[in-house]
């Protein structure tokens, strides 16, 4: 039976098994009154409030927890009904204190809409536990704050932690009109599992939870919204900037239940770490350095000085003198505009941007096998998937939305998980197996993988047959690496391996989800060329909730890589070496454009050092901290003639500059960011920039006028529009059309839906290649003097070099400083403990930092976050680089670590 | 006379390591008989007893907290090595009840839910122990003093802080 029939208030309704009535009559847009329902949860029946009539029951039942029936007839207001719902409400009131005219939420809570519409009696309102405020786990947290008073026991805040964050910080603590929200023996919520993600803030029905830094600044009523795309990670999570228009301020950050990709779901950065858009330390003015001080100036200055100097460098030393860094933190269209500002004003295909330092791999190992280079499937997609291969991926980390995904495929879908990643992530809690690989070992572990599928007879012969190429080949070079070849490699026990390559081949569906912890070694496209063996090998590639996905780390580092921010395509991904493609390119711009690719992030640097690189002209990165061996890339920032930075913050990169123009940040301004799965979603201004900040578009296409090469753009909405008519995927896409709902390229037309996975019936470049990868050692092996493996890697708390994270204090409070964590033994045999000063060195320099001593890493492996200027993990890193892709091997390199005692 | 239940000093795993080498696959469904073996070992549930406890059975510390504080039976603070509790029932509220409390108090030293300082006595009151026909009732441990008086209350007490000091 797939439908069924039930009549609600006299209408004849048809519903589909496993419905609640409450669901039903919500899909048919009838309102049932509720307070503990939230359509992420399961239900409860908690508040009682959602009591209707069903006939031939005895009383009436909660609408959020009874399953519809055929031939069902219900009543939701009856006076009756109405009668019981009042006395809900007013025993409701008696524990919670009435005090909307000072509460955050007033205007938007829903146990005041019910008081009203119910009309309560107003002496009701007072009934509350009034003055009982003590202190709880929250005081003194600079996130999240909790008022008992107003608090009605609905326990949807400890349900959302348990089941869809699965934290599980939260509990009812004591009984009966004692009880309260709390943590395992009232702890501070720091100090709990709790990761700050504020889900509890966003289900809370009233205002007893609340966002710290919204209190006295502007109750929910005074508040507009504008929907926006977060400014962090890849995932593009779409948020309500919510700004009091008297002060012209955000005070929350909120998200809907229902929206593309997160469902109403933010992480801490999403949900608070947005103090850093009205911080005081922002740019409001161009700022020139003269006589090594920076002095503001004016923007006809600025600019003026910069297209002078640009043009003087062209003259004598030529184009490809002068290089630029674009960016993956602003829009696709600061990115259209500087790359066309880079490659047909000044005449270079030195144009580059960080997505050289974290995907680079990707782009080149992928488009290699496939045909082109991003996540073939979507993140919904995961919900669905037989088996989750997460390899080199802190996923609930760096990407903490989509690892929602991945723990509700483990506890409701029975995914089987499989996580390979150096550290005992926290996703191994959720794994069927997980296996530790020793840093710089993931071809090894990948080609045992196929060893076993190979031998056993697992591989897809026919997905091999039709859709791809070279298959032989691959066989040949995994057929002698055996499990036990691999163990010796990479620490896993063969076994393990065995289990690994079953797991994954057998699945019916099987998705690989990988990150950095592939794509950041000299063979980052080996390990990237390895994953796409895997799945081509099993067949779990081009169909619903398979593929290899790479999950992009920075919000719009897909989106520069799409709009040809990279020195050897154009928007598109169409090669600058292309003839028929340049002519297209040069008519649409007007403008001679250069024949040779040209250089990348690090060639660049390097090239500063040979004089080949004059100029640099830097939007919106921060290499003084985000670069590998920063001794070098520091003196290179010293050593180039001119540097511009282009930037919402003095940041480390910007003291080197020349000239540092105020740009605006993402909340000021309007323009698309495409998230890791493809997805073109909007940004949009909410609040206006400080002082003089100029769009950097604006500021792009001005100085490219002033050097002659003409650039006037009225808005972004019209550089989208030049997008589409150059870039094929973007062809169908538009402000209107993504207006409501992100589209996912290749969107080639306006009438074309967008692509959910790639690879459908044929690969994007004809069939699947596979190729046969050997393994090889990193560039830099441990020694005597330097015996640990270092890796580098990403907090929750933090984005990239922090300078947008380290402005929010709620952040700050709970991860004030870096670390490096190191095995117990190891830490024991060195005399170190837990939070101990220790000094870590490389070859190329050392840092002061505090050791962090756990199980959750292997004996001999130690692991640094890079978000810290104090104590930069950077200055000891590696600027080897992958010969392909050009990207450096942040993950692995040789290191020594010691206490530092009291003498020094 | 009475179960002896003393307060271990809580970072002792080992009392631990025997309830869950006895319970080897308890789980949330067995949490409560965990609480109650764990409170007969330590005489109360010290936090850091539950924190690990919780890292080897992967029963979430706040769902143990939040039975832990909702059943009566269960003490997070130090108990006394004998519980003894007064009715406060009608019955005995009108046989004098109120007296002995009084009494209880001022021989003890501690208000109703609290603890002597030599941890020899917690002191609690009950709504109503369901002995009316005894009233009014006082419990030591599992022992019922029925048809109670104030002036029995030095005797009774002293009885047990005797057989402690003999005990020791």
């Amino acid at each position: 039976m797939s439908e069924i029939t039930v009549t609600i208030n006299e209408r004849r309704l048809t519903g589909r098994p496993g419905q609640t009535i409450l669901e039903l009559a919500a899909d048919n847009g009838i309102d049932i009154p509720n307070l503990c329902h939230d359509p992420r949860l399961t239900p409860t029946g908690a508040c009682r409030l959602c009591l209707v009539e069903v006939e031939g029951q005895r009383a009436p039942v909660t609408a959020c927890t009874f399953g519809i029936a055929d031939g069902m007839v219900v009543r939701t207001e009856t006076e009756e009904i109405r009668r019981l719902r009042k006395t809900v409400l007013e025993l409701l009131f008696y524990e919670h204190r009435g005090v909307c005219t000072t509460c955050n939420e007033h205007g938007h809570c829903s146990l005041a809409k019910y008081a009203y519409e119910y009309q309560l009696d107003d002496g009701i309102f007072q009934a509350g536990r009034a003055g009982d405020r003590d202190e709880n786990c929250m005081t003194g947290n600079e996130a999240i704050g909790y008022d008992v008073d107003k608090c009605i026991r609905c326990g949807r805040c400890i349900k959302i932690c348990e089941e869809v964050q699965m934290d599980a910080a939260l509990t009812f603590k004591g009984r009966a009109a004692a009880v309260e929200v709390s943590t395992f023996f009232d702890i501070p919520l720091n100090e709990s599992t709790c990761e700050l993600c504020g889900q509890c803030i966003s289900t809370c029905p009233t205002g007893a939870l609340y966002e710290r830094k919204a209190e006295g600044k502007g109750q929910r009523k005074d508040l507009t919204r504008t929907r926006t795309t977060c400014p962090y990670c890849g995932v593009g999570c779409q948020i309500d900037l919510n700004v009091n228009t008297h002060t012209g301020e955000i005070v929350r950050v909120t998200s809907p239940v229902g929206v593309v990709p997160n469902n109403g779901n933010l992480c801490v950065k999403g949900k608070f770490a947005m103090d850093f858009v009205a911080d005081t330390r922002r740019l409001t003015t161009p700022l020139i350095k003269r006589s090594g001080k920076f002095q503001q100036a004016t923007w006809e200055e600025a600019i003026e000085l910069i297209a002078g100097r640009l043009r003087e460098i062209k003259a004598n030393h030529g184009p490809d003198s002068i290089a630029g860094l674009s960016s993956a933190k602003c829009t696709n269209e600061d990115n259209y505009v500087f790359q066309k500002f880079i490659r047909a004003a000044v005449g270079t295909n030195n144009v580059d941007h960080c997505a050289r330092l974290c995907h680079a791999s990707t782009v080149a190992g992928l488009a290699r096998a496939f045909g082109s280079g991003a996540m073939t499937n979507s993140i919904a997609e995961i919900r669905n998937a037989g088996c989750i291969f997460v390899i080199g991926s802190n996923t609930t980390e760096a990407h903490p939305v989509m690892a929602l995904d991945i723990k509700q495929a483990v506890a409701k879908n029975r995914a089987q998980l499989l996580v390979a990643d150096p550290r005992e992530i926290d996703l191994a809690r959720f794994a069927k197996l997980y296996v530790a690989q020793k840093p710089g070992t993931d071809v090894a572990l990948i080609n045992a993988m196929m060893n076993v599928i190979i031998a056993e007879d697992l591989h897809d012969k026919k997905f091999i047959n039709r859709r791809t190429e070279n298959f032989d080949a691959l066989a040949e070079v995994v057929k002698d690496f055996t499990p036990e070849k691999a163990e010796a490699i990479t620490t896993i026990p063969a076994e393990k391996i065995r289990q690994a390559a079953r797991i994954y081949a057998n699945a019916a569906s099987a998705s690989i989800v990988y990150s950095m912890g592939i794509t950041q070694h000299t063979t980052g496209t080996d390990n990237v060329l390895s994953l796409a063996n895997l799945a081509m090998l099993t067949g779990n590639i081009g169909a619903e909730s398979t593929g290899v996905n790479p999950l992009r780390g920075q919000n719009n580092v897909q989106g520069a890589c799409d709009l040809g921010a990279l020195p050897n395509v154009y928007p598109g991904y169409q090669s600058v070496e292309d003839e028929n493609i340049r002519a297209k390119f040069e008519e649409a711009w007007s403008a001679e454009l250069p024949q040779n690719k040209g250089l990348t992030v690090i060639e660049m640097l390097h090239a500063v050092e040979t004089g080949d690189i004059k100029a640099l002209y830097i939007m919106g990165e921060n290499p003084a901290l985000s670069d590998p061996n920063l001794n070098r890339t520091r003196k290179a920032l010293e050593a180039v003639d001119f540097l511009v930075v282009q930037d919402i913050f003095l940041s480390e990169t910007a003291q080197y500059a020349d000239v540092v123009l105020p740009a605006t940040c993402f909340a000021e301004k309007n323009g698309t960011f495409t998230n890791t799965e493809r997805r073109v979603q909007r940004v949009r201004r909410a609040v206006a920039p400080p002082g003089q900040a100029r769009e950097d578009w604006r500021i792009i296409s001005e100085i490219a006028t002033q050097m002659g090469y003409p650039m006037a753009y009225d808005s972004a909405g019209e550089i989208l529009d030049e997008i589409a008519s150059v870039s094929p995927i973007y062809g169908g896409i538009s402000f209107k059309r993504i207006d409501a709902v992100g589209l996912q390229w290749p969107c080639p037309d306006k009438n074309h839906p967008g692509t959910k996975f790639l690879h459908k019936d044929k690969f994007t470049r004809g069939k699947g290649k596979f190729h046969p990868v050997e393994f090889k050692d990193p560039a830099e092996l441990t020694s005597g003097k330097y015996p640990f493996v270092l890796s580098t890697g990403r907090l929750l708390y933090q984005f990239h070099t922090g300078t947008m994270t380290r402005k929010c204090s709620a952040i700050n409070q709970v991860s004030p400083a870096g670390f490096v964590e190191i095995h117990t033994e190891d830490a024991a045999s060195l005399g170190i403990e837990d939070g101990q000063k220790v000094e870590v060195a490389t070859k190329r320099g050392k840092v002061t930092t505090l050791a962090k001593v756990t199980d959750n890493i292997g004996k001999g492996w130690i692991f640094m976050p890079f978000h810290f200027q104090e104590g930069p993990a950077n200055m000891l890193t590696i600027d080897e680089l992958d010969p392909t892709a050009k990207i450096p091997e942040y993950k692995v390199c040789a290191a020594a670590v010691r206490k530092i005692s009291s003498a020094d | 006379m009475g179960s002896s239940i003393g307060a271990k000093p809580s970072s002792d795993f080992k009392p631990l390591d025997k309830i869950l080498k006895s319970m080897p696959k308890a789980g949330k469904g067995e949490l409560i008989p965990l609480l109650q073996a764990i409170q007969n070992a330590y005489g109360y549930l010290p936090k850091d007893i539950l924190a690990e406890m919780s890292r080897r059975t992967g029963i979430e510390p706040s769902t143990i907290y939040g039975v832990a504080t909702f059943y009566e039976q269960f003490y997070l603070e130090p108990h006394g090595r004998h519980t003894v509790k007064c009715c406060r029932g009608t019955a005995c509220h009108v046989k004098g009840s109120s007296r002995i409390i009084r009494t209880l108090q001022q021989n003890l030293g501690v208000e109703p839910g609290g603890t002597t300082e030599d941890m020899e006595f917690t002191f609690e009151t009950v709504a109503c122990l369901g002995a009316c026909a005894l009233a009014p009732v006082m419990v030591v441990d599992g022992t019922y003093y029925g048809k109670m008086t104030y002036r029995k209350v030095d005797t009774v007490l002293n009885s047990y802080r005797q057989a402690s000091k003999e005990n020791a």
